[in-house]
């Protein structure tokens, strides 16, 4: 393919956002992720794009705020503690419903916390993280090409739901080198009218407001039901997930993002000795694969979690499993990438745990 | 009590004072005696005179404007506390060919939002600033606010303010215009009709110069809060020349060479 090129992750995901049509990217510098705004603030105004180092991300995720609500495809992106200032712009994004993309490319926490990849940002992400009922729809990049691929797909679903999106990447995602090519992708044909916009009140039409502000409790509450059904929509059309050798597995492992490709060697390893693993990867964190885990449930002995953080993500796995099947977890923390050989030894742990249980009934 | 009859040669009446058509038939839900009805007014007036309604966008705050939107009849956005400043500048960069500015109380332009104030000002955004002053956060109750001059008692400083407690008022308007990017900054009242003209006048100008893409042009409107001053509309206004006048006097404070 001619369009092949190699490029750390946050520069191929810069590259796809000025190809998405991005009109306007406002954000701060912070590792492990500057490489996103230094990419666009040449490559994406040179090619038309607005892009603006704000003082703050406080500031950046209200450019983001005023930008989306002119109608204009935007972002922002940040690491971890930026993300942590950004939660306050992220719910009025989401009250007011405007339709952006918010890149967290996560580092170790909590605090300063170190600028090593982590996942620890998956509750803040995934369950709401700022004030308020409100969702975003998150995507979770494993390689280099999900960082370009997810943001057209996070620009589409932006607009599609009238809702912020996320893509939550992490450290070593984002500064890793891997091939990546860029889909054909025209935004002219993807673009959809934004009525709501507002762009200058012409005679023509009421004048457009755009506001999380609801005093009155009726009206309050409608706003909060249609945001929920529209949670609802995204789990039932949105939702993504990938299994590996799932088919005939007895023990699965749950992982997603980076730890999702470390743990789909230790698969492979596993595999090569015998234990039938297999493994599923939450691809859309927010709406989460439920139901295919669920699904699972009856085939599999047991479900080993691995994340590179404390154990987040494995609250969801019990919600969807509701006690079915026995849950391990395997993860890291500081910043550590698990190699696949600890989550082998975890995996191997699980299952003589399991075989153990099986001859004390027998 | 006599009726008189009207004679039937009686002149027609001529309307001289009628609602812009830039403010929408909403009545305003500000105090009696408050400020901000009178700024909101002069504001739509210049939008009507200049003919760009429909080019217009305004960024409202959080405070008691925060329901400007409800009587502006232009495309609106509602910022978070502080934040008008950098909705705006968004706003701006997205449709540069429009007429956009932010209105912000002094809580939320002085205290919360006082980095996006100095970065919008300092990056010369287009755009135009109204903060309107009245030295105490009134839709919260009456809460001291950066500019609460020294002595004067707030629900948060009922004994009066002190510097050693709260250090000294912030005089914000004379801080931006330092910044090379502020390019007229005006500091206006609206308690007499001398004033409201004046601030007329500084807003249409402000428009002209936001036309040109001169920089940032910041009014300040010293204003009053009789509610949260627990005076009369008059005993504010009165109060407001007396006091406030000598710690923020208005005037001209930034004007193209």
């Amino acid at each position: 393919m001619s369009d092949l090129r190699l490029m750390k992750g946050n520069e191929a995901l810069a590259e796809a956002a000025i190809r998405a049509g991005c009109r306007g990217y406002f954000g701060y510098p912070i590792t492990p992720q500057s490489e996103i705004l230094e990419y666009l603030a040449l490559e994406g105004r040179s090619r038309g794009m607005i892009v603006l180092q704000a003082e703050s991300e406080v500031a950046s995720i209200n450019m983001v705020y005023g930008g989306a609500g002119v109608g204009a495809r935007v972002m922002t992106s940040s690491s971890s503690p930026g993300i942590s200032l950004m939660q306050e712009g992220i719910s009025y994004i989401a009250g007011a419903e405007l339709p952006c993309l918010i890149v967290n490319v996560s580092r170790g926490g909590p605090g300063l916390g170190t600028i090593q990849p982590s996942q620890g940002d998956y509750f803040q992400a995934v369950k709401g993280g700022g004030h308020g009922d409100y969702r975003l729809l998150v995507l979770a990049p494993s390689s280099v090409q999900e960082m370009a691929d997810f943001v057209f797909d996070a620009f589409d679903l932006a607009d599609k739901y009238r809702s912020p999106v996320m893509i939550l990447a992490d450290g070593a995602l984002g500064q890793m080198m891997e091939r990546v090519s860029f889909r054909e992708y025209d935004p002219a044909a993807h673009l959809v009218a934004k009525p709501w916009a507002t762009t200058g009140k012409p005679v023509t039409r009421e004048r457009n407001i755009i506001t999380s502000l609801h005093i009155e409790p009726e009206k309050m509450e409608q706003i909060n039901n249609r945001l929920q059904e529209k949670y609802r929509q995204m789990a039932l059309h949105e939702t993504r997930c990938e299994e590996f050798q799932t088919a005939d597995a007895e023990y699965l492992i749950v992982a997603y993002g980076l730890a999702a490709r470390i743990a789909q060697g230790a698969v492979e390893m596993a595999r090569a000795q015998g234990i039938r693993a297999g493994l599923l990867r939450p691809v859309t964190l927010f709406p989460y694969p439920t139901d295919a885990i669920r699904a699972l449930a009856d085939r599999v002995r047991g479900v080993l979690v691995v994340e590179m953080n404390a154990g987040q993500m494995i609250e969801d796995v019990r919600l969807a499993l509701e006690g079915r099947v026995p849950v391990r977890f395997y993860g890291r923390t500081g910043g550590i990438i698990p190699s696949p050989d600890e989550v082998l030894g975890a995996l191997t742990k699980m299952v003589n745990e399991d075989v153990l249980h099986i001859e004390e009934v027998s | 009590m006599e009726h008189q009859t009207m004679q039937p040669d009686s002149p027609v009446l001529e309307c001289v004072y009628s609602r812009p058509g830039t403010l929408t038939e909403t009545r305003f839900h500000y105090c009696p005696g408050c400020g901000h009805g009178v700024v909101h007014r002069v504001l739509m007036e210049a939008v009507e005179e200049l003919g760009i309604q429909g080019e217009t966008i305004g960024v409202a705050p959080v405070g008691c404007s925060v329901f400007a939107y409800n009587y502006l009849d232009i495309d609106m956005q509602e910022a978070a506390h502080g934040r008008a400043s950098a909705v705006a500048t968004a706003v701006k960069r997205l449709l540069p060919d429009r007429y956009v500015f932010s209105y912000q109380g002094d809580g939320d332009l002085a205290a919360i939002g006082t980095a996006e104030t100095i970065h919008t000002v300092n990056r010369g955004e287009n755009i135009l600033m109204l903060f309107i002053n009245n030295a105490i956060y009134g839709m919260t109750g009456g809460q001291m606010a950066p500019t609460t001059l020294i002595g004067m008692k707030t629900t948060t400083s009922p004994l009066g303010r002190t510097v050693e407690a709260s250090g000294f008022p912030l005089k914000i308007t004379e801080m931006v215009a330092t910044l090379p990017g502020a390019y007229y900054v005006s500091r206006n009242s609206v308690h007499t009709p001398g004033a409201v003209r004046h601030l007329k006048k500084a807003i249409l100008k402000s428009f002209q110069y936001q036309k040109e893409k001169r920089g940032t042009c910041f009014i300040e409107v010293v204003s009053n809060c009789p509610s949260g001053w627990k005076m009369t509309p008059l005993e504010a206004n009165r109060w407001m020349a007396e006091h406030m006048f000598p710690l923020y006097p208005p005037g001209e404070i930034k004007v193209p060479k």
